[in-house]
């Protein structure tokens, strides 16, 4: 029975409680590990110990004994499953051959050797202790600039310089306008390798159907089709014999934008023992095995005219790659030279890119994936330039800043900036701030002896990733909007949410558009054999491409509703309103749950229409959206440990027009406690020998309840002319402005001790040495 | 080798025959069939597994079955009555205090212990009592403010 | 995330668990250290005996003027319950910063510092209190001091077979002063150093003074040379810098990605001062 139209009031931009929330809280969503199958089987994975190693042989006899154990295979069992794939290209760059196990050699610890299969996954675990390699250990390096030094250990010994690119972008003229400047400041900046670590780990359940010759893969991914496509061709089945399945999904962060040995593994298994198989990653598999994220060493130099004016920027930018290309891995840094003048009117940019291989697990995306490196960066030369020309940083970020006039903007390293009010957010943090009183407590504490800081960040960053030919696989998103027989609205998008609350936005934007109560909406998405063909959820693109998409979509589905509306009325004048078609003449109407009954009862159609009431958009964003926002971050520095207080945390951001509030403070509140993380606690640290010395949450710290300050979140809205809903995404902001803000906030705490640069994460101990030592 | 155990899981007697080392966890999700409670690492330390055993907040990835033989479980699943969401659940649900899902369970089993010892918990004492449990999305804060908002609804 | 597998003991009585434990067996308690290296396989007993129904462990009461702390006795009671947040409120400082809520609800004192692990919460204050640990073995019941139990990393002076059964430490005085300073590891929730301190004044001098610390070095230890130094001072400011400076002296500090030696040096002289200034201040 249809239901009856009483949606009046606009969701756009309304506080409501998301959709996804009921299964959340109750713990009966599903996610892979949730997954229980008839005779289904367990794997459990052989990691080497080795950062680099020769495998002389493996007997796996004493795995097999095991009663219980069905299957173990090794490197030579898989030599034909194609390789791990990497998707980025640049000129010139070394992609080695990225077995899906280990050959007869070992790149990083953890690097995935055997898999035992058993009934139970304590039997298969139990198997593989009982797996005897008989190992060679290589010398390995662990760090990417004595991976550059003459005579270091190959990581491949193909390639014995371990360059794995080099990448050059120029704009302007850069030597003349530093031979030109009145200043020009350097500085060698880090941004430290990080763990992702989603709370879900990686898992992936298999399931071959012999009949169909078809096989299923249910992945913690973010990318469920682009997973299918590139894992069907490196089992060599048919894709349309792959079926991928996203179901609930734990966290990603940019870890699960991949494509990962383990998900065709498990696809090979299943093929192989007839059984359905799952492979769940243990937390420590996770930090070894799972991509990281970050592993920049960038040395910049800016420089300006003596009224602050910033004329030119350098950047020389090594990238820790790892021991492979995962999917993105050689991408990511480009986008952090995108990105390198940030918010600012800089036409002069040069930047060298060199990447470098180590003992390591590969980099990859991780939250702002790229842009938080460009924005810590060139947050930080503005601080030191700042500093260095005795000026507020606040007044020289506003006399460089790129004006709302000037937009759309072309910036020297080709990107067309789409909106941008960059006073605006600045003006109300400092104002939330009271960063004129900041500045005059600031002079009491340090004429108490105190060390107070104050930092500030104004950033920009790339979203909604974005237009077709500046991505890797199609930059596009797609949706399928249904209006069942009874009115109800079911929409498939081909973005794969996993936290972002989309199955509430998208149904916030649906119920306005089509004028139905959001109860009436449900938004379907991760699995491959229900929705159309698209790319995923990351780059804070969900919304701002799949949102646009199915705006698209019902765009379609109105103007044949109006077309039997106007059949059904009897009129020629019109218009959709409010979840019903009123007669411009007589107003008299039906609603859209009539109009949907009739469309598939189909006794008459309109003209050139055909039945049903279904509509698929891909669309293509002309642009990306270029997102920003101002975040002042307060700190007192306890001069005896080093222990850093963080006193305030104010967050102005601009995502564009803001469609729940609710999330986008939530994506700001994660994204802020990430960029803190990386500022203050996290740090992926390998010995020299390449062993992981941060493998378990004792000794890596994902930042506690107690470490997180309460942060003053507000907003400013300047629309993007790039979609019609006018929103920029939202999902990576709080972290890109986060890390520089809390950086400079440190650095000015212990500016009166002559410190100009402390690296990441900031612990007690570095403080506690620079206070001590001075100057860093 | 395998022991007999008999335990109360959300008020349901469940006896089985486990071996010594089958975690708690594994128990509650695999034998009992609730996959609330997750699996997040393996050395206590991210709470997405909490559950209360005889009314105390524990780590059931850090228990053995066998430890809870005779004891009184309950998990998520176990926390609404007669349909009615707990008023914790509600206050998660209506200030956005989980994303992705994950820590949730275990969050709010924590949560549910903090307002249990202490009905009306500062900012404080509420991140103090959630601290044994990571979460990577939220940043924590509207978590802060679904516990606070439970706490005024028990206590009114 | 798998253990190997154990046989599994629940003896009802403590001879019977004394019996069980014969022949390399581990003894369970709360099994907040032991269950994790189990599932990390850094572990792996063949035999477990699980003490929770062995009558008697998990009391606190009051006798001679001490309050005696039975092994099964949980962080969350020790923290929580009042005969002990008055009578050794030190002790009950120290378990109140151990982990978290979930933690602190199973692990127990015994199976603590049984563990002995280098950067655990409750030496310091077991060393500060001259605390008496109860050891029974199946030759009979034997006592030591905090200072002889403690021997060296995740080292006990127990001997195979024995067990912790009790842990004593003295009723306070009215105007003892107490304090448990600790810098905190973020991630593990451990101690980068702890310093517990007991202090009384007499006549506006101080007249005891105790001080023990954890995570410094191998063990945790009892720095009698700061105790030395403060006792018969005023308890000034300048009394307690000095005392401080020397507590990590003729100490191997340890080493690890988490903090230097020198810094945990200089943080167990922080926190010692810190935890003196506190105690000093309770004292009155």
């Amino acid at each position: 029975m249809a239901s009856t139209v009483t949606k009046t009031e606009t969701l756009f931009g309304k506080r409501m409680k998301r959709k996804e929330d009921p299964r959340l809280i109750t713990g009966t969503a599903t996610y892979v590990d949730d997954i229980q199958m008839p005779g289904m089987h367990h794997a459990v994975i052989l990691r080497s110990p080795y950062a680099a190693a020769r495998i002389r042989s493996i007997d796996t006899k004493r795995a097999l004994e095991l009663p219980g154990v069905a299957a173990v295979f090794t490197g030579a069992d898989v030599k034909d499953v194609g390789p791990v794939p990497c998707g980025a290209s640049l000129p010139g760059l070394r992609v080695p051959h990225h077995h899906v196990l280990a050959q007869d050699r070992t790149y990083f610890v953890g690097h995935p050797v055997a898999v035992v299969v058993a009934a139970d996954r304590y039997i298969a675990r139990d198997a593989v202790d009982r797996i005897e390699v008989d190992w060679e250990p290589l010398d390995a390096v662990a760090d990417p600039e004595k991976a550059l030094e003459a005579g270091a250990p190959a990581v491949h010994p193909q390639w014995p310089d371990n360059k794995a690119f080099d990448y050059h972008q120029e704009h302007g003229e850069v030597d003349k306008v530093f031979a030109e400047a009145d200043v020009v400041v350097k500085q060698r900046i880090t941004s430290q390798r990080l763990i992702p670590c989603a709370m879900e780990t990686r898992g992936v359940v298999a399931e071959w159907r012999s009949g169909e010759k078809a096989l299923t893969i249910y992945t913690s991914t973010q990318i469920p089709h682009l997973m299918r496509s590139l894992v069907a061709g490196m089992l060599g089945i048919p894709e349309n014999k792959l079926r991928a399945v996203a179901p609930e999904v734990g966290g990603g962060f940019g870890s699960k934008l991949n494509v990962y040995a383990e998900e065709a593994l498990m696809g090979f298994v299943a093929m192989k023992i007839g059984k359905p198989v799952k492979w769940i990653e243990s937390r420590r598999e996770n930090m070894l095995a799972t991509t990281h994220g970050r592993g920049h060493v960038d040395y910049y130099e800016i420089a300006a005219k003596k009224d602050g004016t910033i004329v030119g920027i350098k950047l020389k930018l090594i990238q820790d790659v790892g021991s492979y290309h995962q999917l993105l891995t050689p991408a990511i840094p480009t986008l952090s030279v995108l990105m390198m003048p940030g918010v600012y009117r800089c036409q002069n940019i040069r930047a060298d890119i060199v990447g470098v291989f180590t003992n390591c697990v590969p980099t990859d995306a991780y939250r702002g994936a790229g842009r938080p490196e460009a924005m810590h960066g060139i947050e930080r030369m503005v601080d030191i330039l700042a500093a260095e020309m005795k000026m507020d940083p606040a007044e020289l970020r506003l006399k460089n800043f790129i004006q709302p006039e000037e937009f759309p903007y072309a910036t020297a390293t080709g990107l067309t900036y789409d909106s941008g009010d960059y006073d605006k957010p600045l003006k109300k943090a400092l104002e939330i701030a009271g960063y004129a009183k900041l500045r005059e407590e600031q002079r009491a504490a340090r004429s108490a002896g105190r060390l107070m800081g104050i930092g500030l960040s104004t950033y920009g960053e790339i979203c909604a990733i974005g237009p077709s030919p500046a991505t890797p696989a199609g930059g596009w998103e797609s949706a399928t909007v249904r209006i069942e027989p009874s009115g109800k609205v079911t929409v498939h998008t081909g973005c794969s949410p996993h936290g972002q609350g989309e199955e509430t936005t998208f149904a916030q934007i649906a119920a306005d558009e089509l004028g139905v109560d959001i109860e009436d909406v449900i938004v379907l998405h991760g699995d491959t054999a229900i929705v159309q063909y698209g790319i995923g959820t990351f780059g804070s693109r969900g919304t701002a491409i799949g949102g646009t998409a199915m705006y698209f979509a019902i765009q379609e589905l109105k103007a044949k509703i109006k077309r039997f509306g106007a059949m059904m009325l009897g009129c020629d004048e019109v218009r959709f309103e409010d979840g019903r078609c009123v007669c411009g003449k007589t107003g008299k109407s039906v609603t859209i749950q009539e109009i949907a009954a009739a469309s598939y009862r189909a006794m008459k159609l309109p003209p050139n229409t055909e039945p049903g009431m279904v509509a698929t958009y891909f669309w293509e964003p002309p642009n990306f959206t270029f997102p920003f926002g101002a975040h002042i971050v307060v700190t007192e520095v306890d001069k005896e440990t080093g222990d850093i207080a963080v006193k305030r945390y104010v967050a102005v951001d601009d995502c564009g027009k803001i469609i729940n509030p609710l999330i986008v403070a939530g994506q700001i509140h994660g994204g802020v406690a990430q960029g803190l993380g990386q500022a203050l606690y996290e740090e992926a640290v390998y010995d020299d020998s390449g062993q992981l010395m941060t493998g378990e949450f004792m000794d890596y710290c994902v930042p506690k309840s107690t470490m997180v300050p309460w942060i003053e979140d507000s907003n400013t809205e300047t629309p993007t002319p790039v979609n019609p809903l006018g929103i920029k995404g939202v999902g990576e902001a709080g972290t890109i402005g986060c890390s520089p803000a809390v950086v400079n906030s440190v650095v000015d705490a212990l500016s009166p001790l002559g410190v100009r640069h402390i690296d990441m994460p900031m612990t007690p101990e570095k403080i506690w040495k620079l206070v001590r030592g001075g100057a860093a | 080798m395998k022991r007999s155990i008999t335990l109360q899981i959300n008020g349901k007697t469940h006896t089985g025959e486990v071996e010594p080392r089958l975690l708690l966890i594994h128990y509650l999700r695999e034998v009992a069939g609730l996959t609330g409670p997750h699996i997040g690492c393996e050395t206590s330390l991210c709470g997405a597994c909490t559950v209360t055993v005889d009314g105390k907040a524990v780590k059931s990835c850090a228990m053995f079955a066998v430890q809870a033989d005779g004891r009184d479980v309950v998990t998520i699943e176990g926390l609404a009555s007669n349909g009615d969401l707990h008023p914790l659940q509600t206050a998660f649900w209506e200030e956005h205090g989980a994303q992705c899902g994950y820590c949730t369970p275990g969050m709010i089993m924590a949560s549910k212990q903090l307002l249990d010892r202490n009905p009306h918990p500062d900012e404080d004492e509420i991140r103090h009592g959630i601290k044994g449990n990571l979460c990577r999305c939220t940043g924590y804060q509207h978590i802060v403010n679904a516990v606070k908002s439970a706490a005024a609804k028990m206590g009114a | 995330m798998i253990a190997q597998n154990f046989e599994y003991e629940t003896p009802a009585t403590l001879d019977e668990a004394l019996d069980l434990m014969e022949g390399g067996a581990k003894a369970l308690a709360g099994g907040m250290s032991l269950i994790p290296l189990m599932k990390l396989r850094l572990a792996a007993p063949e035999k477990v005996v699980d003490l929770r129904r062995v009558p008697g462990l998990n009391s606190i009461r009051t006798a001679d003027g001490r309050l005696h702390i039975g092994a099964m006795v949980t962080h969350y009671e020790l923290e929580s319950t009042p005969l002990v947040r008055t009578g050794c409120p030190l002790l009950a400082m120290a378990a109140a910063t151990i982990g978290d809520v979930q933690v602190r609800n199973l692990g127990t004192i015994g199976g603590s510092i049984a563990h002995a692990d280098p950067a655990a919460d409750y030496p310091a204050a077991l060393q500060a209190l001259e605390a008496v640990i109860r050891i029974a073995g199946k030759g009979g019941e034997r006592r030591m001091s905090a200072a002889e139990f403690f021997v060296d990393t995740f080292t006990t002076a127990l001997e195979p077979g024995e067990l912790v059964v009790e842990t004593s430490v003295p009723l306070e005085a009215a105007g003892t002063g107490v304090s448990y300073q600790k810098c905190t590891q973020p991630a593990s929730g451990f101690a980068l150093v702890g310093v517990a301190a007991r202090v009384i004044k007499e006549g506006g001098r101080v007249s005891l003074a105790r001080v023990g610390v954890t995570g410094l070095a191998g063990s945790s230890y009892r720095a009698g040379n700061v105790e030395t130094l403060l006792v018969g001072t005023a308890g000034g400011e300048e009394d307690v810098k000095k005392a401080a400076a020397v507590v990590a002296e003729g100490k191997e500090a340890n080493s690890d990605i988490h903090a230097s030696a020198d810094y945990r040096a200089h943080l167990a002289r922080v926190y010692t001062a810190r935890a003196l200034r506190a105690a000093l201040g309770m004292a009155g």
